[in-house]
């Protein structure tokens, strides 16, 4: 393992905050303005691609700056586990920005520029995250996240954005700043003034048992944007935003960044070998299945889309704190995948409930019937995806669910075994359902798509088709993906496996 | 000659008032001028006395003043003059507070002629004085000097609050009562510690105090300490005597409140720090008279109260004071907390607490005087209505809230680890409550400031302290440079805090900061 | 006799006290404005008194020193003398014959501190009076609450205001 020190790290981060104030002078020029976007997230994935061979040989990129407390500065890391995330954000931002500029033109949305600012910002923060190297940086990069989609998330301006918007902050600040501060002034203090994520842990041999368990809580909790019942509240509220940034942030970069936090905490803060000392890891698991359990079957009950799928990602994200906190190297493996399969099935289902509203207006799982046979590409897509959101071959999903569960049997737990299988039965029952009545399904008489709308004036009695291309083209594009990267899981594979510590 | 230069902060603000007063009675467009020169001198020269001293690696300046120096063939080496002295940390807050003075004064030149019409120079004379005071109080090393700076200070802010209109002759009165009392107490500890002691002089007191046991054990020299410290909370504010603070600030002229709001309260968290350290010592405090969970409990208290009393004013500056009185809480609490980052926290604190007030302040006023509105209703739509003095506001409450990279981010830090390292847990779930409730409370106002729409108050809730619209104004361009320097040393102090907490560290004598 | 002895012994002391505390609950609990100034000067005069009283020494003489010194002192120091005639004397000088000077200095400061803080406060009460017509305090909050009710403007006067020299007459 040879480490490197190199300035793509900051270079891949700041690519988007570089982009922003251009953003900003071509308000006026959308077209201009998207460009802008565009290339400011093919730069960023270039930058992040350069890095993988590297990664992938074993170094890792690392660039120091700023003292900011004593002993610890502003720190940027490559390693497997944040390239692997890095790359899957670079990309989908990509992706996102392309269905975003079809959305938000059909909507005529106001505020473009500022949507767009500060979605390159938000960007910015979560390759922040990926590539931090320290706790302290970590944290940084994760306040910074907050803030920059607090904006996104109340785009609409009305009375539900804000409450939806205060919902959000109050839970993501509230627990990073009552938990994760206290905890990491903690860690530093015991840790010596060494906040650096090392492969077996900064903490190993410094804190003891109680200690440790408070320790563990306020982290694992206090980085809500994992999802973790019961600081789960802010995800599904949050769903009042333009469903660009539901899908981007709160399928990919959001949530993914409160899991990565997690599985840094459990991998580089204490250290696999050092919590299997503790034992205290078995609660993280078990407060992770009753995660998996409640938030699918509350998934059941809800008719939003949006909604059920927020209950569906709470679910899901829980499967990675599961199998980070079943300490095994399957099932550290099979959580570090499940953020890129996850990601990959969850944008697409959202890029296409977004395309449904915006073609026929319709947010509601009830009034999904038939809707197939008009939107054939969205609903084939959608179906791709819940087959690999389930786990079943020859999906994405499903090498993530493989490892998983291998994950399961290798730490001879039983137990989390069986709620994966139920988990799945669960997802199978929300999931399939809306893209199956889609299809087969007739139409209900005198579908004439609800108007409820207020944005721009929709011709109820039009027939429609598709959503825009550019919404329709992302949206195959991921779904592809859920099928194409089933044969080639090796590159993923790799980026998580060298999170392993070999064990002399 | 150039040792002399660090007298020229105290001298040429002097020099300006008097000649100010003396000569320029009759002609009030004299007043801005001397003040930026004045205040432009100091600033520069407090700059290279902290040049100098950064240079020289911490070392100590020491000025005698009227050049009676010690007497080494005494047995006793005492001090027989009142002396002066600057180290690292000194010099630092003499910076903070002729560049907040002199930006101030970017201000005050918009609003001078509207607030204080036909007391210009009056008003000129009170602002530098002001300055001299604090400067002063700073770097004195005598203890009744102490007193007599700590006085004019005091004099020239109730004349700054005094000046304004209406209300603000009854809350100066007040602040008079209050202001006397504490500094009565400050001389009556002082006159205590000298009675047993026998001498003035800062450092030779604690050599004194160190080298006698029976002393230490006396019972004057506690009520020495006692009668110090609470004369001097009185005049910081420290809950439950901040009474004046809200009141006092809130009449004032606005170019008085954004002045005196970020430094009165935090050069008297200097003089406790000093007091501490340096006139009866740490060891004293905490060894032989053990008030340390008294005081912390009482600094909790003081935290929640002001957070919780903030969070509950509608109009503007109300709630910012009452954050001042949040944020004494967080300084003597982490003073009393005693140990080495809790005492760095404090001493950084007082720069960034410095910084951000100000900034919240500057931009308050600027608010206020662009929307005519007192209460957060002024902040509708403030984003595209008043954007350099909302961006300004912005990074003013982050500060606050305790977000990275801001200095308040970094002083919470060093706030906890020193509050952790003791095992002080209320304390640090003291910090911790309050930046929740500052979140609340600022974010109240961003919400206010993106979704609000600018709506005529024609009905509805009338707010009683409204301007008639003709009056309201542009934010004049020297205030929107004003506000910009304000808010990049906000970041700025976050971003050098480890220089400057080595500099402190240097000053207060403590071993290198553990890193 | 011991209790005696403490209140007799220290009687400065506890005047000091007494008269600081006389001040203190006059600046408190009084409502008239200048019944309380008139207790701050109390205090203060009280810690004046402290500390002047603390320079006082039985026998003591004033402490002006004769530039030829004093003979009798002279003689008893007379190996410890100086080099020159300024260290002659202070070597001479037996400290504790003289009341201790720095206390009286002290308190010349203090007492014109005292004087400029009394002179501000006079001004403010002139202006209080000016603005609400009365000095008793409770008086002069229920002016403010109904001047507050009729909305008046606060501390942020507009430029159409005409310039207030310091009497606004009451409205």
């Amino acid at each position: 393992m040879t480490v490197e020190t190199s300035l793509l790290p900051v270079l891949a981060c700041l690519a988007s905050l570089l982009a922003i104030p251009a953003i900003i002078a071509f308000g006026r020029r959308p077209n201009l303005r998207e460009g802008v976007t565009f290339a400011a997230g093919a730069i960023k994935l270039g930058l992040v691609l350069m890095m993988l061979p590297g990664v992938l040989n074993g170094t890792i990129y690392e660039f120091r700056f700023l003292e900011l407390v004593a002993g610890v500065g502003l720190e940027f890391r490559v390693d497997g586990l944040g390239l692997l995330f890095g790359i899957v954000a670079a990309f989908l931002w990509i992706c996102t920005s392309l269905y975003a500029v079809g959305y938000m033109r059909a909507h005529h949305e106001p505020n473009q520029t500022r949507f767009y600012a500060f979605f390159a910002l938000s960007l910015c923060a979560t390759l922040g995250v990926a590539f931090s190297g320290n706790l302290l940086t970590l944290y940084i990069f994760y306040e910074m996240l907050s803030l920059s989609t607090f904006p996104l998330v109340t785009h609409n301006g009305d009375k539900a954005a804000r409450t939806g918007g205060r919902t959000y902050l109050t839970y993501l600040l509230g627990t990073s700043v009552a938990f994760v501060l206290p905890a990491l002034v903690y860690c530093y203090v015991k840790a010596g003034g060494d906040l650096r994520f090392a492969a077996e842990g900064f903490l190993r041999g410094k804190v003891e048992g109680g200690e440790a368990l408070i320790l563990l809580l306020a982290l694992v909790f206090g980085f809500a944007k994992s999802g973790m019942m019961p600081f789960h509240s802010w995800l599904p509220n949050a769903m009042v935003a333009p469903t660009p940034v539901s899908a981007l942030l709160h399928a990919v970069a959001v949530v993914k960044v409160g899991v990565f936090c997690v599985i840094r905490v459990v991998t580089g803060v204490f250290g696999t070998a050092f919590l299997a000392e503790l034992n205290w890891a078995l609660i993280i698991s078990w407060a992770a299945a009753a995660t998996i359990l409640i938030s699918s079957l509350i998934a059941l009950t809800q008719d939003n889309l949006k909604r059920r799928l927020a209950f569906s990602t709470i679910g899901q994200l829980a499967y990675i704190i599961l199998g980070v906190s079943l300490l095994t190297d399957g099932a550290v493996v099979g959580s570090i995948m499940h953020i890129a399969t996850h990601a990959v099935g969850k944008i697409t289902l959202f890029f296409c409930a977004g395309a449904i509203y915006v073609a026929s207006h319709k947010k509601y799982v009830s009034q999904l019937d038939g809707l197939g046979r008009r939107m054939p590409w969205t609903f084939a897509a959608f179906l791709l995806a819940s087959l690999s959101i389930i786990g079943l071959p020859p999906f994405f999903g499903s090498w993530s669910k493989w490892f998983l569960f291998v994950g399961t049997m290798e730490a001879d737990q039983w137990a989390f075994a069986v709620v994966l299988i139920a988990s799945t039965l669960l997802n199978i029952a929300y999931l399939l359902p809306i893209p199956l009545r889609a299809f087969t399904k007739p139409l209900p008489p005198g579908d004439h798509g609800q108007d409820h709308d207020h944005h721009g004036a929709h011709d109820s009695h039009e027939i429609h088709g598709e959503a825009p291309l550019a919404c329709v083209i992302p949206l195959c594009v991921t779904a592809g993906l859920c099928f194409v990267l089933f044969l080639m899981p090796g590159l993923f594979h790799r980026l998580a496996e060298l999170m392993l510590v070999v064990t002399p | 000659m150039s040792e002399q230069i660090p007298l020229l902060i105290l001298l040429v603000p002097l020099l300006g008032a008097v000649g100010l007063g003396l000569f320029a009675l009759r002609r009030p467009a004299a007043a801005m001028p001397v003040v930026f020169g004045a205040l432009g001198i100091a600033v520069l020269a407090a700059i290279h006395t902290l040049l100098r001293i950064v240079d020289e690696g911490g070392s100590v300046i020491t000025y005698n003043l009227a050049g009676w120096d010690r007497l080494p063939e005494r047995a006793s080496g005492k001090a027989i003059g009142i002396e002066y002295k600057i180290d690292a940390f000194n010099a630092l807050v003499l910076v903070l507070i002729t560049a907040v003075a002199l930006v101030n004064a970017l201000y005050l030149r918009a609003r001078i002629a509207v607030e204080c019409a036909g007391k210009e120079i009056l008003y000129a004379v009170l602002y530098l004085l002001l300055v001299v005071g604090l400067c002063g109080m700073v770097i004195t090393n005598d203890a009744f000097n102490l007193y007599v700076l700590l006085e004019i200070s005091s004099l020239t802010s109730y004349a700054l609050i005094g000046i304004g209109r209406r209300r603000a002759a009854h809350a100066s009165f007040n602040y008079i009562i209050t202001g006397t009392i504490g500094a009565s107490f400050y001389l009556l500890g002082v006159g205590y510690l000298y009675m047993q002691v026998g001498t003035l002089n800062i450092g030779d007191i604690h050599e004194v105090l160190t080298a006698s046991a029976e002393l230490r054990a006396s019972a004057s020299v506690k009520v020495a300490c006692m009668m110090i410290m609470a004369g001097l909370w009185l005049k910081m504010a420290m809950f439950p005597m901040h009474g004046w603070l809200p009141n006092a600030y809130r009449y004032a002229p606005s170019p008085s409140g954004s002045l005196m709001a970020p430094l009165v309260t935090k050069v008297m968290v200097v003089v406790m720090l000093r007091v501490m350290v340096n006139l009866f010592g740490l060891d004293y405090l905490f060894a032989e008279l053990n008030w340390r969970p008294v005081i912390v409990g009482l600094a909790c208290v003081a935290i929640l109260a002001g957070s919780l009393l903030a969070l509950a004013q509608r109009d503007l500056r109300a709630m910012l004071c009452y954050l001042i009185v949040a944020e004494v809480g967080y300084m003597v609490g982490g003073a009393w907390v005693g140990n080495e980052a809790g005492i760095t926290g404090v001493a950084y604190h007082v720069l960034s607490d410095a910084c951000m007030t100000f900034c919240l302040f500057l931009a308050a006023a600027a608010i206020i005087l662009r929307t005519g509105e007192h209460r957060l209703g002024a902040f509708r739509g403030a984003f595209q209505r008043i954007p350099v003095a909302m961006t300004a506001f912005t990074v003013g409450a982050f500060s606050m809230i305790g977000l990275p990279p801001t200095c308040g981010f970094f002083s919470k830090w060093y706030l906890l680890q020193g509050g952790i390292e003791a095992g002080q847990w209320h304390y640090v779930a003291a910090l911790l409550i309050s930046s929740l409730v500052n979140a609340v409370l600022f974010f109240r106002i961003f919400e206010i400031a993106l979704f609000g729409k600018i709506e005529v108050p024609e009905t509805g809730v009338r707010d009683v302290d409204a301007l008639p619209r003709d009056t309201w104004e542009r934010v004049p361009a020297a205030t929107k440079v004003g506000l910009v320097v304000a808010a990049i040393a906000v970041i700025a102090v976050g971003l050098l805090n480890r220089p400057i907490a080595l500099w402190i560290g240097k000053a207060l004598n403590f071993i290198e900061v553990a890193g | 006799m011991d209790l005696l002895e403490y209140i007799l012994g220290k009687s400065n002391y506890w005047a000091s006290i007494v008269l600081m505390m006389i001040g203190l609950h006059a600046m408190i609990s009084k409502n008239n404005l200048i019944k309380k100034l008139i207790g701050m000067s109390v205090f203060q005069t009280a810690i004046i008194l402290f500390y002047v009283s603390s320079s006082a020494k039985r026998g003591a003489k004033i402490p002006i020193i004769h530039p030829h010194g004093d003979h009798a002192d002279k003689a008893d120091h007379a190996a410890e003398a100086g080099h020159h005639a300024a260290d002659a004397v202070h070597h001479a000088i037996d400290a504790t014959a003289y009341e201790n000077p720095l206390p009286h200095v002290l308190m010349l400061t203090a007492i014109v501190v005292g004087v400029a803080t009394l002179g501000l406060a006079l001004a403010m009460v002139q202006k209080v009076y000016a603005a609400y017509g009365s000095i008793e305090e409770d008086e002069v909050l229920a002016a403010i609450a109904e001047a507050t009710a009729n909305g008046a403007s606060i501390s942020m006067p507009s430029p159409s205001d005409s310039p207030a020299q310091g009497d606004v007459s009451p409205s």
